[in-house]
C-alpha cells in the first residue's frame, strides 16, 4: 500500500475515487438543491454559481443529479465486486488447490463464460426481471469471474508447487491453513488489481443500463441516465455531455489507473527483494578508472579482423572493457571463460548488434581495413556477406513459421541477387555442405520438425549463404547432446578447411577449444586476461585463471578425483574492483594484486596475461 | 483435410456451449414472475380456456421437456413469434442481422487497421508515440461507447455537419449514403478495440524483436524491412489473433450501445428494446444469434490461428 502511495498516478487515482464517494454519500451537505427539484426558469442554464455545472432541462441542478446518481453506482459496484469476489476468490484458489474433477468443471465452465458477451445475458435477466439492477449486477458478477478464476487458479497452482517441499517437512498442516497462511497473503495485490479493473468495467456497464433506461427510473438520477438526458437537447446543449459524462470517466480512469499503480508497486515489491544487495555509487567510480588507462597493443600484423579496446556498456554500466585481439584469414580463434565475463557481448558487439538496449562506448571493430563500429552502411554490408553468426540455441534461431528452404532462399536471394530457381539450386548446395544428403525434404519442414542438431546445420547452412569470410559461432554446441555436439564440431572443423573461412568461436568447453582452435582468448569479468597459442595454453597457462578453468574442465578428470572448481563466482559488472578482478576466486592474490588496476603483460613472445605474478608463474608453473 | 478436421473439432467441442446457453437463457426465463398464459387469456378468462392455452404453450409440461420441445423447434427455424409485434422471431432477426454484420465487420476492420499501425509505429518509434498508445489503451477502457457515439454526434453531425445525426440507410439503397451512414457508428464502435489492438501489437512486436531468429537474421545480413514486415509481423500476430476473439465480444457488446445511440436497426438495439419491452421470444433468439456468432468468430480465429502457426497445424 506504501508503495502504491508513492506513485503520484496512484495517489491522485485514488484521491478521485475517496472524494467521489464521500461527496455522493455526503451530498445533502455540498448541494443545497434536491435532484428531483426543478427550476424552470433557469432551463439548460450554463455553470453558475448557484449551479456549478449548470442545469438540465427541467432546470434541475446537474452537480446535485451527478452525485446523487452517485449513490446507484456505488450501490452496483459493490453488488457486483462481491459476487466477483466470492466466486472467483472461491473457486479460483479451491480450483487451483484441490485439482482433479473440482479443477477441470470449474476451468470448463469458467471457459464457457468466458466467451460470453456480458451485457446480452444481463439484459436477458433484466428483461424477466424488469427495473431489477441488483439482479443485473449480481447477473454480472457472476459472468465477470471466470476472469478471476483462471488467474487465481494458475498463480495457487505455481505456489502449490513451491509448497509441496515444505508442506512434506511440516507435515500436519490443513489445508484450510496452508491457504490462509500462505497462499492467501500472495494473492491479494492480484486480486485487488483485479477487483479495480472489474469494478472500473461495472462503472461503465452500469452507466450504460441506465442509458438505455433500464436503469434507475426517471425522474431518478443516474450516470447513465444523465447521458441520456443530455442526448436528449444534443442540439441546444452539447455542453451537457461534459458534466454528465466526465465525472463516469474519470471514475472508470482511476479505477483502472489505481489497478496498474497496485500492479506496478507489487512487482516493484519482488524486483525489489531480488536486487536489494546491490551497491551502486562506490563501485561505479572504481570501474571507471581501467577504462582511462588505454594499453599499447603488441604491435601485429592486422589480420581480417581487429577488434581496438572495445568496451561495451549496456543500461549504463560497462560490461566489456578494453578488449583486444585479432583473427587472421582462415584462422580458428577460441574465445573461452565462464558465463558472465562478457564473451557473447563481445562476439555480437562485432556485429553492432549488442544485447538488452547496450552499446559500444570505445574501440574499433577493423573488418579488412574499415571500422564497422564507425561505419553503419559498411556493417549493413558486411552482416552475412563478410561476418556470419551461428547462435547459441538452435531450435529458436529460426523463424517458427516459415519453412526452412523459405529461409534459406531468402538469405541466399539476399546475398546472392540471383532468381528463384537459381537460389532454389544454392539452397541445395548450402544443405548438401552441411550434410543433408536429402535436402528437397529439409527445405519444407518448418523448425519445430527440425531435431536439435539438424536445426543447428540449417542455421549453419543459413550463416554460410553469404560465403562469409569470417564465422562467429557463440556456443554453438552448448544447448546440444553430446554425441551431436561432436557431429557439428567436425561440420564446423571441415567447413573450415574446405572454404578457408575464419572461425571465431564462443565457447566454455576446453574441448572445443582443443578441437578446433588455433588459438585461444580468455576472459574473465569483462577484460581479456590471457590470449595465447592453444597449445601453450594448454601446456603453460600464465594466468591462474586460465589454470583454474584447465583444471575444472571434466575431460581432464581423473577417475576417483573430485573435480576440482574455482572457488566463488565471477563478479558482477557493478562489483569489479579496482584492481585484479580475479583476486577474490585466486590462491596467489596478495595486496600487489588488489591496489590498482592490472594491465596486459606479455611475459614471452605472442603471450599475454593479465596478471600481477606472471613471472613468477612463468618460472614456477601455477598451482594446479 | 488438416482444416477440414479442425473446423469439425471445434464445431463439435462448440456445442456444449451452445446448450449451455440457451439452456441458461430458456432458465432464466422459465424464472418470469407472472404468467404467460394468463397474460395472453386476460383476467377474466375461464379456467378451460386458460388450461387451454398452458397446454398449447406446453407450461403445463416440465421444465426440461420444455427445453426439449423449444430445442426441436429451434432446429426447425421455429423461434417462436415477437410478443410485441407477432412477427415470427426469425425473420425479426434476419432482417436485423445485416445492419449489425456490417457494423461489426467494419468495425473489426478499422480497429484493426489502426491498432495494428499506432501499435507497430510505437513499437519501432518509441517515445512519445508509447505514450500515446499507452493514453488511448486508458481512454479504451475509461470512455463508454455511447457517450463517446454522442460527442462524435456532437461535433460531426450537429457542428460540423459531416455525417447525419442518426439512421441507416441500407447498402442496396444507396452505397454512398450506408457509408456515409456508418462511419459514425464505426468510430465509435472502434475506440475500444483500437486501444486493445493497438497495446497487444506493441507488447506483442516488442516481445518478438527481442527474440533469437531476429538477431540471427540482422546478425546475417537480412534485410531490415523483410525481418520487420514478414517475419516480426508474422510472429507478433500469433497472440494478436488470440484477442481477435474479446475483441470481438467487445464490439458484440459495443454494438447494443451504439445501434441504440444512432437509431440503427440492429440486432444490439432490438435486444435493448426486446428487453424494454420484455419480449422473451425475441431476446432468447438475439442471444441464440449472438452464441452462434461467437462460435463462428472463434473458429474463424481458430482457423486463421493454425494458418499463421505452423506448430498448430501439424498437430
Amino acid at each position: 500500500m506504501r508503495r502504491v502511495l508513492r506513485r503520484p498516478v496512484g495517489v491522485l487515482a485514488l484521491a478521485w475515487l475517496v472524494l467521489m464517494t464521500v461527496a455522493t454519500l455526503a451530498a445533502p451537505l455540498i448541494t443545497t438543491h434536491g435532484p428531483l427539484d426543478q427550476d424552470l426558469g433557469h432551463v439548460l442554464a450554463g455553470p453558475t454559481s448557484d449551479h456549478l455545472l449548470g442545469t438540465d432541462n427541467l432546470g434541475r441542478d446537474l452537480l446535485s443529479r451527478v452525485l446523487y446518481g452517485g449513490r446507484s453506482t456505488l450501490l452496483a459496484v459493490g453488488e457486483a465486486l462481491l459476487v466477483f469476489l466470492l466466486i472467483g476468490v472461491t473457486l479460483g484458489l479451491a480450483s487451483g488447490f484441490l485439482g482433479g474433477w473440482v479443477d477441470w468443471l470449474t476451468v470448463r465452465t469458467a471457459d464457457l463464460l468466458f466467451a460470453l458477451p456480458g451485457i446480452i445475458i444481463v439484459l436477458v435477466v433484466l428483461s424477466v426481471f424488469p427495473g431489477n439492477l441488483h439482479a443485473a449486477m449480481i447477473t454480472f458478477g457472476v459472468l465477470g469471474s471466470p476472469g478471476l478464476i483462471r488467474i487465481l487458479r494458475s498463480q495457487t497452482l505455481s505456489i502449490r508447487e513451491e509448497l509441496y517441499v515444505a508442506a512434506a517437512k511440516v507435515a500436519g498442516l490443513k489445508h484450510h491453513q496452508i491457504l490462509r497462511r500462505h497462499i492467501l497473503p500472495r494473492m491479494t495485490s492480484m486480486v485487488i488489481v483485479q477487483a479495480a479493473l472489474f469494478a472500473a468495467i461495472v462503472v461503465t456497464i452500469q452507466a450504460g443500463l441506465g442509458f438505455l433506461g433500464l436503469g434507475a427510473q426517471p425522474p431518478h438520477p443516474s450516470w447513465g441516465g444523465l447521458v441520456a438526458d443530455a442526448s436528449q437537447v444534443l442540439d441546444r446543449a452539447p455542453w451537457m455531455l461534459i458534466p454528465s459524462g466526465v465525472p463516469l470517466v474519470l471514475t472508470v480512469m482511476a479505477l483502472a489507473l489505481l489497478g496498474d499503480a497496485v500492479r506496478d508497486a507489487a512487482v516493484e515489491g519482488w524486483a525489489v527483494t531480488k536486487t536489494a544487495a546491490v551497491p551502486t555509487a562506490a563501485h561505479a567510480v572504481a570501474v571507471d578508472a581501467p577504462a582511462t588507462t588505454e594499453e599499447e597493443l603488441p604491435s601485429e600484423e592486422a589480420g581480417l579482423l581487429s577488434i581496438r579496446n572495445l568496451s561495451v556498456e549496456i543500461g549504463g554500466i560497462p560490461v566489456v572493457q578494453d578488449v583486444s585481439f585479432q583473427i587472421a584469414a582462415g584462422e580458428a580463434l577460441g574465445v573461452v571463460g565462464e558465463s558472465g565475463c562478457g564473451k557473447s557481448v563481445t562476439a555480437l558487439g562485432i556485429l553492432g548488434l549488442v544485447p538488452g538496449g547496450g552499446r559500444i562506448t570505445h574501440g574499433q571493430v577493423l573488418f579488412d581495413g574499415v571500422d564497422l563500429v564507425r561505419s553503419p552502411t559498411a556493417l549493413a554490408k558486411v552482416r552475412g556477406a563478410g561476418i556470419a553468426y551461428v547462435s547459441q540455441e538452435p531450435m529458436v534461431a529460426l523463424d517458427p513459421t516459415f519453412m526452412v528452404g523459405h529461409q534459406l532462399a531468402e538469405a541466399v536471394r539476399r546475398h546472392q541477387r540471383c532468381d528463384r530457381r537459381a537460389a532454389r539450386r544454392h539452397v541445395t548446395e548450402l544443405l548438401d555442405l552441411v550434410n543433408f544428403p536429402d535436402s528437397a525434404a529439409v527445405v519444407r519442414r518448418y523448425p519445430h520438425q527440425l531435431s536439435g542438431g539438424m536445426a543447428q546445420r540449417v542455421a549453419i547452412a543459413l550463416a554460410l549463404a553469404g560465403r562469409p569470410k569470417l564465422l562467429i559461432a557463440d556456443e554453438p554446441t552448448t544447448a546440444l547432446d553430446v554425441t551431436v555436439q561432436a557431429e557439428i564440431l567436425t561440420l564446423l572443423r571441415t567447413l573450415q578447411a574446405e572454404t578457408g573461412m575464419a572461425v571465431l568461436i564462443v565457447t566454455h568447453d576446453w574441448g572445443v577449444v582443443a578441437d578446433l582452435c588455433h588459438r585461444a582468448v580468455v576472459m574473465y569479468a569483462g577484460q581479456v586476461v590471457e590470449q595465447a597459442d592453444v597449445e601453450e595454453t594448454f601446456t603453460r597457462p600464465l594466468h591462474p585463471y586460465t589454470a583454474g578453468l584447465l583444471a575444472a574442465n571434466p575431460h581432464l578428470a581423473r577417475e576417483g578425483e573430485p573435480l576440482p572448481t574455482i572457488p566463488g563466482t565471477v563478479p558482477t559488472p557493478r562489483d569489479w574492483p579496482i584492481g585484479c578482478r580475479f583476486a577474490a576466486r585466486c590462491a596467489l592474490s596478495d595486496d600487489a594484486c588488489t591496489t590498482q588496476p592490472v594491465p596486459l603483460a606479455e611475459p614471452l613472445r605472442g603471450r599475454l596475461t593479465r596478471c600481477v605474478h606472471s613471472q613468477r608463474l612463468l618460472v614456477e608453473g601455477t598451482p594446479a | 483435410m488438416a482444416t477440414f478436421r479442425l473446423v469439425v473439432r471445434r464445431l463439435l467441442s462448440s456445442t456444449p456451449f451452445l446448450f449451455l446457453v440457451s439452456a441458461l437463457t430458456f432458465v432464466l426465463v422459465s424464472l418470469v414472475p407472472g404468467d404467460p398464459a394468463r397474460t395472453i387469456v386476460g383476467q377474466h378468462a375461464t379456467v378451460e380456456q386458460y388450461e387451454a392455452v398452458r397446454g398449447r404453450l406446453g407450461l403445463d409440461e416440465p421444465l426440461p421437456v420444455q427445453y426439449g420441445d423449444w430445442l426441436v423447434r429451434v432446429f426447425h427455424g421455429d423461434l417462436g413469434a415477437s410478443l410485441f409485434s407477432g412477427e415470427p422471431v426469425t425473420s425479426v432477426l434476419n432482417n436485423r442481422l445485416p445492419v449489425s454484420l456490417s457494423l461489426i465487420i467494419a468495425g473489426t476492420i478499422v480497429s484493426g487497421i489502426l491498432g495494428v499501425s499506432l501499435g507497430l509505429l510505437s513499437a519501432r518509434r518509441g517515445g512519445l508515440l508509447v505514450k500515446v498508445v499507452d493514453g488511448l489503451a486508458l481512454l479504451g477502457l475509461a470512455v463508454p461507447a455511447f457517450w463517446f457515439a454522442l460527442v462524435l454526434i456532437a461535433i460531426g453531425s450537429v457542428q460540423l455537419r459531416w455525417f447525419p445525426v442518426t439512421g441507416y440507410v441500407p447498402f442496396a439503397d444507396d452505397p454512398a449514403e450506408w457509408g456515409r451512414s456508418l462511419v459514425l457508428p464505426v468510430l465509435s464502435l472502434s475506440l475500444g478495440a483500437v486501444a486493445i489492438i493497438a497495446k497487444q501489437t506493441r507488447d506483442s512486436v516488442l516481445d518478438t524483436l527481442g527474440r533469437d531468429f531476429v538477431r540471427v537474421m540482422q546478425a546475417n545480413g537480412f534485410s531490415q524491412l523483410s525481418i520487420l514486415y514478414r517475419h516480426v509481423l508474422r510472429n507478433a500476430a500469433l497472440p494478436l489473433v488470440t484477442v481477435l476473439g474479446v475483441v470481438l465480444v467487445n464490439l458484440l457488446a459495443a454494438a447494443v450501445f451504439v445501434e441504440t445511440v444512432f437509431a440503427m436497426p440492429g440486432l444490439g438495439s432490438l435486444t435493448q428494446q426486446a428487453t424494454v419491452q420484455h419480449d422473451i421470444p425475441v431476446i432468447q433468439g438475439a442471444v441464440l444469434y449472438v452464441t452462434v456468432l461467437v462460435v463462428i468468430v472463434n473458429l474463424l480465429v481458430d482457423l486463421l490461428y493454425s494458418r499463421l502457426d505452423p506448430r498448430v497445424r501439424a498437430s
